[in-house]
């Protein structure tokens, strides 16, 4: 049977290299399911990406697609969106490729708003490169290079991309998909620099190093650690360590950066008598 | 298109469940988060509808599968 999917897939990619149970086919198959129910023409949309287990979505999807380098994915983004304004874009980061390497890169596109649409994996671990803490591995929990459990607070990535000046923020996991479906339709569509941050499962670097050896257990426990903004208001300070609020988080209209570039282009010209 | 050899295709008077045996990685995300309890493993760990008639075609397995080895359609009475 021919799915939504196979229609989208380069298939002699698959089976694809992810191991049993990651959370980026779960995320790969969410944004090609979102992609579907807009009904773009494909030829229009590039899909972008970095370093890192996650990168490899690009490799598999009959899209425009384009592999560059460490945390480097939003620049390149960036500049095919300049180059034809026609193209939709979207930018998919795992968590270190995001918020480490390419952190900078993150909060300037926000600042700019321009009308990309970046999608974030965060699997809270470097898994390719065997299980290095992040900059999104939670308090106290364990990686190859935190065998004692991390001391560092993890970034708020959905917060640090509404200080930044992003459009839109949402945040989704890998076992609510019909709701991370949603939230990255309206990501996509959304004029501006839009942002869905996906919790995402990694049984192999980081469940091994904290007690989840299988997706199944990653996955209950995504289940656990995720709450809506409803439930959050009613947890105390302590309840709250180690959870995440999932939904939308913002939805505004802000200038574009394309809009405001196109405008000092034609005033540039006025001045110079170039009209 | 490649034709898909290892596709396995269950089926009843209503739902038609076909899992891609080659894609398949046993990760057990489909049997566990069933809601009907409609799948069991097999020695290999991969799904096997055996409850088919529990199925209440809500796709979950389908949206949750990372490897895109299991689809789930409803069967048109007209098409028999």
């Amino acid at each position: 049977m021919k799915t939504v999917i196979d229609d989208y897939i380069r298939e002699e990619m698959f089976p694809h290299m992810w191991c049993p149970g990651c959370g980026n086919g779960i995320v790969l198959g969410a944004i090609i399911r979102a992609i579907d129910d807009l009904k773009w023409d494909r030829d229009k949309i590039v899909m972008i990406s970095g370093i890192g287990c996650s990168s490899r979505i690009t490799g598999y999807v009959d899209f425009c697609s384009m592999n560059t380098t460490h945390g480097r994915a939003l620049p390149f983004a960036t500049g095919i969106k300049m180059a034809n304004l026609d193209l939709k874009v979207v930018v998919v980061m795992g968590d270190g490729d995001c918020s480490a390497i390419g952190g900078n890169h993150f909060i300037h596109a926000a600042r700019r708003n321009i009308d990309l649409t970046a999608i974030i994996i965060n699997n809270m671990i470097y898994g390719m490169t065997g299980g290095q803490y992040s900059p999104l591995t939670p308090t106290g929990r364990f990686g190859t290079t935190a065998p004692y459990g991390n001391i560092d607070q993890a970034f708020d990535l959905t917060s640090l991309a509404m200080a930044a000046g992003a459009s839109y923020v949402a945040r989704g996991t890998v076992y609510h998909v019909r709701q991370s479906i949603s939230l990255m339709k309206k990501a996509l569509d959304k004029k501006g620099f839009s942002v869905v941050e996906m919790i995402s499962d990694c049984p192999i670097s980081f469940g091994k190093m904290n007690k989840m050896r299988t997706a199944v257990e990653m996955l209950k426990w995504i289940k656990d650690i995720a709450v809506s903004k409803k439930a959050w208001e009613n947890l105390s300070v302590e309840e709250r360590k180690e959870k995440f609020v999932i939904g939308e988080f913002l939805d505004i209209d802000r200038p574009e950066y394309n809009e405001r570039y196109n405008e000092i282009i034609k005033k540039a010209q006025k001045m110079g008598g170039n009209e | 298109m490649k034709q898909k050899k290892l596709v396995e295709i269950y089926q009843n008077n209503s739902v038609k469940i076909s899992v891609d045996r080659e894609w398949c990685k046993a990760c057990g995300i489909c049997i566990e988060f069933c809601p009907k309890d409609v799948l069991i493993p097999d020695n290999q760990g991969k799904p096997i509808p055996e409850n088919i008639d529990a199925c209440i075609k809500c796709n979950l397995c389908e949206l949750r599968c990372p490897d895109f080895a299991i689809t789930v359609e409803g069967v048109k009475e007209k098409d028999e």
